[in-house]
């Protein structure tokens, strides 16, 4: 913590604006209050969740080192800032940065911030925020105010409140938009933020904005609601307007956004918005977490329904001059380069030949260029930041912006001046090239520092990133343009349903031992605003990944067929010859004695403790509950060839013919007796691992075992495709839950 | 003027031939062993950033690092938690940390005797932009602390202290000895 926490204040007063440095100043006492006791744990750990600081891996105490659970002793003893949240723990600040826009000051101001509270590293998050992990949570209120008097707030980036908005990186230069979206974006962050009637949700909410429907820079569909740019022409005028969907989102089981109008005026923006939020704040899901989300209360109310009392609330509203006040001067905002536009150079380096191809784009405004800098795993250097913040002020007018893919874009680069930049680039370690290709992965935290993660997906990202540096250039241009997203945990923070090649964290046990796996998910797509979800086809042991990406990206090459998408790819090739594919790759290793096996990428604990040492032939230890839990693998398998097939009716029946196997797997540990009959499983199920918690996730509680008990409840009503689906996704859900079930019930206790 | 946070970084012979991977493990294990008096958390890989902090082994006190920021490979220390005492115990309390990190790190198996203090380059940053900005005053107000210190830490042999220069560093003191000094020797001037 540190001791200049106290001259902040001061030295900064005249330079926050009012109703942030009133919000710190209240942040300061809850944190002073429930120092001494007055204020209950989970109070604080909401309230400081609305001011972006978020709890960490080992926040708990508690660390496994590879052989046991090890008690980390933090110097505040008992205190918590949360249920199971040790006072003392490193945390992680997320900032907020509306449609990612930043100033070069703004960049100065992170840097310290990293240099100063953190480890000197910030990261880009695949929703446009910043992040500093390790900051002690009394340092949090000088961060915020910090970033207050640069003109940036961590007001809502966590907690159940309006999130950042987020909004196409290339608004206002692309040449595919209809209008640049940034101004109305900026409006309704400025407008939502801390407004009463976004303060009772039952979980988060996310806005993004688009300027076209045909690319991904905005990802409207996978959003709570999203916002496309359109346009129409009425009285011979051409008017400016939004397609809205709402309800979509990705999360464990992902749901695309429905189409709620077509043409939502810009005076109806806010307003809608603000009735959208009173509906979600009235009738969303308050208690279970799992099914809070909004795209829940949309699926359930159907979305005529929805839009029928949205509509309603929309004229019980007192009208508020902020609706519209915003209007007149988005309709004319455009940002100004700082140089006169010019013409690319033809001749260059090689380097810098491949680094405009990949990474830069030209703008629709004559002569000029966006350029994009790929940021590693999405991390930056306080020194490169200040490199940056110079660099952007030497060919820019500042126009900076964050963006979903975890790297930053410099807007307005004269096309004169690309050579000249990208020499500077080089010289601040920011000149790499590959944006936006294979190499470009995208990952959440996982393991490394988020407390849900199960397999280390920034360990695997930076072993991909690698293995396909070392290889890039002899990679085809097919396989150059795909994208590869992952994620820690099933929660999807690293985007894997809308990547060519996605995976997530799960963990197994082979041989007796727990090992890290990734679940290969195929089939999503980014364009189109990530316009479709792909299904986990198999789970692969974490080493065994890079192999599992060599496989699919040289089968694609080599058999595309003109102009075929790697999406089109994966559906002509159909999951049961993909999992032919891949499926020895799941198998345990040859030699039992490969420990690095049973190690994730980048971590050299072993991935568990739980099973060592039971000495002799663990490799031949395989329980009947795995036996039953593969089982049910290959129905959920089955189920989504049917879907594949469009035999919907089959491949409900059969994902939820393979949750009842799953439930009945571990059952059988307690009553190896149960019959075949799926009430009575669920019924047991439920007596016996759901009662008494022992299936509750760490972190998800009973939120798998929620998804069986609604498909049985739904069980003889007919599948659509939409539920179906769905129910795959949850079934694949439930059956990794119960593997980790089984691993927690079987592991010997904590030494 | 009141110094806290304390970084000393400490710069390594032939960086270029130091493989900063199997550092991972080690630090690891210097958690599961907790054999100091500071409690250590985490370990922080970065070294898929250039020119960045390398691995950090993260602690509550203070974090360690092999740090290679400005192209400048050392092993450092990073005070977090203030300190009471003069200036002179927080700046030996930080080079003590640093130096008995880098003779840990010189001796480990795992490490195949590659990571070696130079001898010779000692770089001391103060922490804290508000307590001690990057200016000319700062200069002023320190420099008789840096050269008690170093006088102290190299034992009256001859050395050089120059300062950063950019106001958006750090508060940074490059201090040089002209004869490079083992970690041993360096460690029984602080005691």
């Amino acid at each position: 913590m540190k001791v200049s926490n106290s001259s902040w204040a001061e030295r900064l007063a005249g330079k926050i604006p009012e109703s942030l440095g009133r919000e710190i100043d209240n942040f300061e006492t809850e944190i002073a209050l429930r120092k001494q006791g007055k204020l209950d744990e989970r109070l604080f750990a909401e309230t400081r969740l609305r001011r972006g600081a978020y709890g960490q891996r080992y926040d708990n105490g508690q660390r496994h080192n590879g052989k046991t659970v090890q008690q980390l002793r933090y110097p505040s003893g008992e205190l918590t800032k949360g249920p199971n949240t040790m006072w003392d723990a490193p945390g992680m600040q997320r900032i907020k940065i509306p449609a990612g826009g930043l100033n070069a000051d703004q960049l100065e101001t992170l840097a310290d911030l990293a240099e100063e509270y953190s480890d000197g590293i910030a990261h880009v998050t695949t929703r446009q925020d910043f992040q500093l992990h390790y900051v002690h949570i009394e340092d949090t209120p000088t961060v915020m105010r910090r970033l207050a008097a640069a003109g940036i707030t961590t007001r809502e980036a966590c907690g159940n409140s309006v999130r950042n908005v987020t909004a196409c990186p290339y608004s206002g230069v692309c040449p595919d938009e209809k209008f640049d979206v940034t101004p109305y974006s900026r409006a309704l962050s400025k407008f939502l933020l801390g407004h009463p009637d976004t303060q009772n949700f039952g979980r988060k909410f996310k806005h993004s904005f688009s300027g076209c429907s045909q690319h991904a820079c905005g990802l409207a569909s996978m959003h709570d609601m999203g916002m496309v740019a359109v346009t129409k022409i009425e009285n011979g005028k051409e008017k400016r307007g939004f397609e809205v969907s709402v309800g979509g989102g990705l999360g464990a089981v992902p749901y695309q956004a429905k189409l709620f109008d077509s043409f939502v005026p810009p005076e109806e923006l806010l307003p809608l918005a603000q009735a959208i939020s009173r509906v979600f704040a009235r009738l969303g899901e308050k208690k279970n977490r799992s099914r809070a989300r909004i795209k829940f209360l949309v699926q359930d109310l159907g979305i005529e329904k929805f839009k029928e009392l949205v509509l309603e609330e929309r004229k019980t509203l007192t009208e508020d001059p902020r609706w519209t006040e915003f209007i007149p001067a988005a309709e004319t905002f455009e940002e100004a380069p700082l140089r006169p536009g010019g013409k690319a150079p033809l001749l260059g380096s090689e380097s810098f030949q491949r680094w405009v191809k990949t990474n830069t784009r030209a703008q629709k405004q004559d002569g000029y260029t966006v350029a994009t800098i790929a940021l590693p795993l999405g991390d930056i250097t306080a020194a490169q930041l200040r490199s940056l913040a110079d660099i952007a002020r030497r060919f820019t007018r500042e126009t900076i912006r964050s963006t979903v893919e975890q790297n930053i874009v410099l807007r307005w680069i004269s096309q004169s001046d690309l050579a000249e930049l990208h020499k500077a680039l080089e010289a601040a370690g920011l000149g790499a090239s590959g944006a936006g290709s294979i190499v470009d992965i995208a990952a959440c935290p996982g393991t490394d520092t988020c407390k849900l993660g199960i397999s280390s997906s920034r360990g695997l990202a930076a072993e991909l990133r690698k293995r396909l540096n070392e290889k890039n250039f002899q990679l085809d241009d097919s396989v150059v343009k795909l994208h590869i997203k992952i994620s820690g945990c099933f929660n999807s923070c690293g985007q894997h349903h809308v990547a060519d090649l996605g995976f997530y964290g799960v963990s197994r046990k082979m041989s007796g031992y727990a090992v890290p796996h990734f679940q290969v998910v195929l089939g999503g797509e980014w364009e189109h605003n990530g316009a479709s979800y792909g299904l986990p086809v198999i789970a692969i042991p974490s080493k065994n990944i890079p192999e599992v990406v060599s496989r699919l990206t040289d089968r694609y090459a080599a058999n595309r067929k003109d102009g075929e998408s790697f999406k089109d790819f994966i559906g002509r090739t159909g999951k049961v010859e993909l999992k032919k594919m891949l499926e020895d790759l799941a198998r345990p290793p040859a030699d039992p004695s490969d420990r690095s096996f049973f190690q994730d990428w980048g971590d050299p604990r072993q991935y568990t403790i739980a099973d060592i040492g039971t000495g002799e032939c663990a490799g031949e230890v395989v329980s009947s509950v795995e036996f039953d839990l593969a089982a049910a693998e290959r129905e959920l398998f089955e189920a989504q060839v049917a879907l594949e097939d469009r035999e919907t009716e089959q491949a409900g029946t059969k994902a939820y013919g393979s949750m009842v196997r799953a439930a009945k797997a571990l059952v059988k540990i307690e009553s190896s007796n149960i019959a075949d009959d799926p009430a009575l499983i669920v019924r047991e199920f439920r007596a016996r691992f759901y009662d008494t918690q022992k299936f509750f996730d760490p972190f998800a509680g009973g939120k798998f075992a929620h998804y069986l008990f609604s498909a049985q409840e739904k069980s003889g009503q007919p599948y659509t495709p939409d539920s179906a689906r769905y129910l795959i996704d949850e079934a694949q859900l439930f059956i990794d839950a119960a593997h980790s079930c089984y691993n927690r019930i079987s592991a010997p206790a904590p030494v | 003027m009141e110094m806290q946070h304390i970084n000393v970084k400490l710069l390594v012979r032939e960086a270029q031939s130091v493989d900063l991977e199997p550092l991972i493990p080690v630090f690891h294990s210097w958690i599961e062993n907790q054999n100091g008096d500071e409690l250590l958390i985490d370990v922080a890989d970065y070294t898929h950033v250039p020119a960045g902090p390398g691995v950090v082994l993260i602690g509550h006190e203070g974090n360690y690092s092999v740090d290679n920021t400005g192209n400048r490979l050392g092993v450092r220390y990073n005070r977090k938690e203030s300190l009471d005492g003069s200036n002179q115990d927080r700046l030996a309390q930080a080079a003590r940390a640093a130096l008995s990190a880098f003779q840990r790190l010189e001796t480990e198996p795992r490490l195949g005797g590659k990571l070696l203090f130079n001898g010779k380059d000692v770089e001391i940053f103060v922490n804290d932009r508000l307590l001690a900005p990057n200016n000319a005053a700062t200069r002023d107000a320190l420099d008789a602390d840096f050269q008690l210190f170093s006088r102290k830490l190299f034992r009256g042999k001859p050395y050089s202290i120059s300062y950063g220069e950019d106001p958006r560093s750090l508060f940074t003191a490059f201090v040089k000895a002209a004869q490079p000094l083992p970690i041993g020797e360096l460690l029984e001037a602080l005691a």
